[in-house]
Order: C-alpha cells, then sequence, then structure tokens
C-alpha cells in the first residue's frame, strides 16, 4: 500500500535537505519513529543503511533500509533489506525562491502474506498515513523556526552593524 | 508408535522416559501401577501414549523466519486491534547474544500476552534473531497447534532451553507455566511463579542476562474461577500429563469451561506488555548467587511493575 503527505515550506530546498539527509536528526521530526540509527560505514549518501522502526498499532515495524537514490537537494529514497518489505522517498522542489514543495511517500506490505497481508495494510493505514502527514507538519516548523532564527539573527547583525 | 519410540522422543524433548508420566515405559512407570490391568487404566494409558507420540521431538531448525514474516500481518491484527496492545521496554532487551526472558504468564490456554509478545519481539529485532518460547507439552501436542513450532516454540525442558541458549537465541520462558496461567481472576494481577527456581539455575548456568517481561490484561481474557488442582489430583493428571491443574472458568462459547483443552474465544481485553532492564545475575548477586534472593529480587520487580501497570487500568477488560 502507499501513502503520501505533502506540504509547503517557507524556505529553500537547500535547507530542508540538511534535515531530511541527516540521519541524527529524523527523531526530531518524525512521527511514529522509535529508531532510525545509522548501521553503515557512510552515515549519508547512496548505500547508507539504517535501522529504522515505526509505531504502527502494537508494534514497531521496519528493519534494514538502504539508500537507493541520492540527488543532492531534490530526492532521497531508500528500500527496505530486511523487515516489512517498504519503499520511501523524499521529493523536494523549490517552486519559488525560498518557497518548497515538499512530498513524503512511503509504499509498504508484506510479501506472501496474502489475504491478512492486504486487509492489514489497510488497515494499517490511517495510522501510517498520520504519521507521514504529522512529519511533513514537523518538519516544516523545524525548518521555518530555524530560517526565523536566521533571518533574525541577520537583522541583528545588520542592526549592530549601523 | 512403540513404546520404545515414544519413549525415545520423549527423551529427546528433555523428559525422562522413566519418569513420573512415563507414556512409552509400558508395564514401568507409575501410570501402570495406578492403572493396573483393567478399562480405566488401558484407557489412561492410551491416551497418554497419544500425547506424548504427538509432542514433536525438539528441532531449534522448525523455526521458519520466513513463515513467521509472513504470518505477521495477522499477528498485527490480533495484537493491535483484538488486544489493542502495547509493548513497552524492548530497548532493554540486549541487542544480540543469547538472553532469558521470563515472564509472568496470563489467559488460560491461549496466553494472548505471549502473541503480543512474539509479534513486538519479532518486528523489533527482525525476523532473522532467533526467538524461542518455550510451552507446555500438552500446548504441542494439541491438533492444530504445530504451526506453533514454526514460531520457535519448543517443548519447556531444561535440554530445550539449554539448546536455545547455547545457539545464542533469545529464549521465552514462563516459570509460572500452568499454575500461573490459570490462577483465578482475582489473583490477575499477582505474579505467581509458585517457588519455581530452575530458570535462574538457567540463566547462571549459561552466564545470560535475564530481562523480565511483565504483562497485564491475559488473565481479563476470561473469567477464571479455579485452577482445579484437587480436581487434577482425584484425576491423577499431575501424574500423567504433568498437569497440576484442571482450570475451572466462564468463557465464551462455552460458558462453563473445565479444563480449557478446546480453548474459548478470549475478551478483547487491553494487553499490556512491558520489558525491564537486564539482570545481569553474577554482577549483581555475586559469583555465587543465592537462589532464593534472587527469585524473591526477580519477583519483587515484576510484582512492583504489574501493580504499576495495574494502577494505570481504569476497568477490566476495557484496560
Amino acid at each position: 500500500m502507499r501513502v503520501a503527505a505533502t506540504t509547503e515550506i517557507s524556505a529553500p530546498a537547500e535547507a530542508i535537505w540538511k534535515l531530511v539527509s541527516d540521519p541524527t536528526r529524523y527523531l526530531e521530526f518524525m512521527s511514529g519513529v522509535t529508531r532510525w540509527e545509522v548501521q553503515s560505514e557512510e552515515p549519508t549518501g547512496l548505500g547508507a543503511r539504517y535501522r529504522m522502526l515505526l509505531l504502527v498499532g502494537s508494534a514497531e515495524i521496519g528493519g534494514l533500509i538502504e539508500v537507493v537514490e541520492w540527488n543532492d537537494g531534490s530526492d532521497l529514497a531508500w528500500n527496505s533489506v530486511t523487515g516489512i518489505d517498504q519503499r520511501g522517498r523524499w521529493r523536494l522542489r523549490e517552486r519559488t525562491r525560498g518557497r518548497t514543495h515538499v512530498e513524503l511517500r512511503l509504499s509498504y506490505g508484506v510479501a506472501g502474506a496474502g489475504l491478512s497481508g492486504w486487509i492489514s495494510e489497510r488497515l494499517a493505514g490511517p495510522i501510517v498515513s498520520g504519521h507521514l502527514r504529522r512529519s511533513v507538519q514537523q518538519l516544516k516548523r523545524l525548518v521555518e523556526h530555524e530560517q526565523l532564527r536566521v533571518s533574525a539573527a541577520e537583522r541583528r547583525k545588520a542592526r549592530a552593524a549601523a | 508408535m512403540s513404546s520404545s519410540k515414544v519413549a525415545e522422543r520423549a527423551a529427546s524433548n528433555g523428559h525422562d522416559p522413566k519418569g513420573k508420566a512415563g507414556p512409552g515405559a509400558k508395564g514401568k512407570g507409575k501410570a501402570d501401577a495406578h492403572g493396573g490391568g483393567n478399562l480405566v487404566g488401558r484407557l489412561t494409558r492410551a491416551v497418554t501414549s497419544q500425547v506424548a507420540s504427538r509432542i514433536p521431538v525438539a528441532d531449534l531448525d522448525e523455526r521458519d523466519p520466513d513463515y513467521i514474516r509472513e504470518r505477521l500481518p495477522q499477528l498485527w491484527m490480533l495484537a493491535s486491534i483484538y488486544f489493542r496492545g502495547e509493548v513497552r521496554g524492548l530497548g532493554n532487551v540486549p541487542e544480540t547474544g543469547p538472553v532469558l526472558l521470563v515472564g509472568n504468564h496470563s489467559g488460560g490456554n491461549l496466553t494472548p500476552d505471549t502473541s503480543v509478545f512474539t509479534l513486538a519481539f519479532n518486528t523489533y529485532f527482525g525476523v532473522e534473531r532467533a526467538f524461542y518460547q518455550l510451552a507446555h507439552n500438552l500446548v504441542l501436542s494439541m491438533p492444530g497447534l504445530s504451526f506453533l513450532r514454526k514460531f520457535g516454540t519448543v517443548a519447556a525442558s531444561p535440554e530445550n532451553a539449554q539448546k536455545a541458549l547455547e545457539s545464542g537465541a533469545a529464549l521465552l520462558v514462563y516459570p509460572g507455566g500452568d499454575y500461573e496461567v490459570h490462577r483465578p481472576f482475582w489473583e490477575r494481577n499477582r505474579v505467581d511463579f509458585d517457588g519455581r527456581k530452575g530458570f535462574i539455575r538457567l540463566a547462571l548456568e549459561h552466564d545470560v542476562p535475564i530481562v523480565p517481561v511483565v504483562s497485564i490484561g491475559g488473565q481479563e481474557t476470561a473469567l477464571f474461577l479455579s485452577r482445579g488442582e484437587t480436581l487434577s489430583r482425584l484425576l491423577r493428571l499431575d501424574k500423567l500429563f504433568r498437569m497440576k491443574v484442571l482450570p475451572i472458568s466462564l468463557a465464551p462459547p462455552w460458558g462453563l469451561n473445565i479444563g480449557d483443552m478446546s480453548g474459548h474465544i478470549p475478551l478483547p481485553a487491553k494487553i499490556t506488555v512491558e520489558a525491564l532492564a537486564p539482570i545481569d545475575l553474577r554482577a549483581e548477586f555475586g559469583k555465587n548467587p543465592d537462589l532464593d534472593e534472587v527469585y524473591d529480587h526477580i519477583v519483587r520487580l515484576m510484582q512492583e511493575t504489574l501493580d504499576a501497570l495495574a494502577a494505570e487500568r481504569r476497568l477490566p477488560v476495557i484496560g
């Protein structure tokens, strides 16, 4: 099953990319995520591996994932190596200067689980979808607050110089 | 099946072929001495022999990660939707290596807390991590429950526990066993291992940490009235099947449910499970720990946690 959440963030794509490409910051904004640990020598980039868990119902679901697509500032996609089957993607598009469209996608399932797999995917859908929605909202707040702090610091600096 | 084969299979499960149940020891065991040559005696021997022949040979390789993975959605629906399960503290379980998980047991023969914890463990650590559970012989010999072996359930015996820990697996044991799992409803929030300390010896022998696993809610899935210990003794079930209890409960769809052999439909009680911090026995209690002291410590820890979990609940079943 595939779920997605989108938002518009008042910040350049570069500022958002700094967060979504940094595995150490995932627990700050990813709703329901209980673990996002680096499992590879290289913490970022193509081939980086993480152990991630997402609380869905009574279980923390996830496993080992690997980054399979890494386009600086725009796309980051991962596939599962162990655990449930999943494919996720961050998609950042700066439509106008300083305003970025952000989309978080996640496809998940358990191959071979048959009808019960199909039913459980649908039952879990609203929970996973809610996590994604809250994640992009928290990301938006985090980035925009950081932007406000940066611009406030610049204003103070300018005032001090004048 | 010949008596020698039955004895062989029982021995490979860690049972003394000359032991109390003595299902295969035709003409030697106590059952025979009691059963005599009358019809009741012959019938009793036939039943015990049938049960013994159904106890599968312990083979850790029967655990099937792919099968478990494919069954996770079913378990997830059962645990998340029916029992509204909540599992806390899995981060306390060491990430690698053998570990002895010691749980309080609830819910009659269906033990919903085990289902909830099995799901949580397998999704948290991945089905690739070997995880075994010890179960009563009768559970494994029941028709239709052979799938449990694929989940890593093996007959409860010191030998099987040893095999599992030596293989580096996580092992879940319920020291209270059938005695605790059928405690009456009004004792539902009580940890009762009946003084059984084998799990401590096991942890010391293999030098593995103990992680207490406390659960609540399982004993609210039916109205358990009595363990029926006297009834079990009268029917000599303790000698024949290692059954110290013959539980009496009120449970759907049967109403009055004696023995719980056919299971029951559990009420959808909220199940909460909490794994506590690991206990390194030698680090905490010295080189040669006193078993009574360790036992009291673990039971106290678990009881305090169970009390805290009970305080969170507003109503039985609803949680």
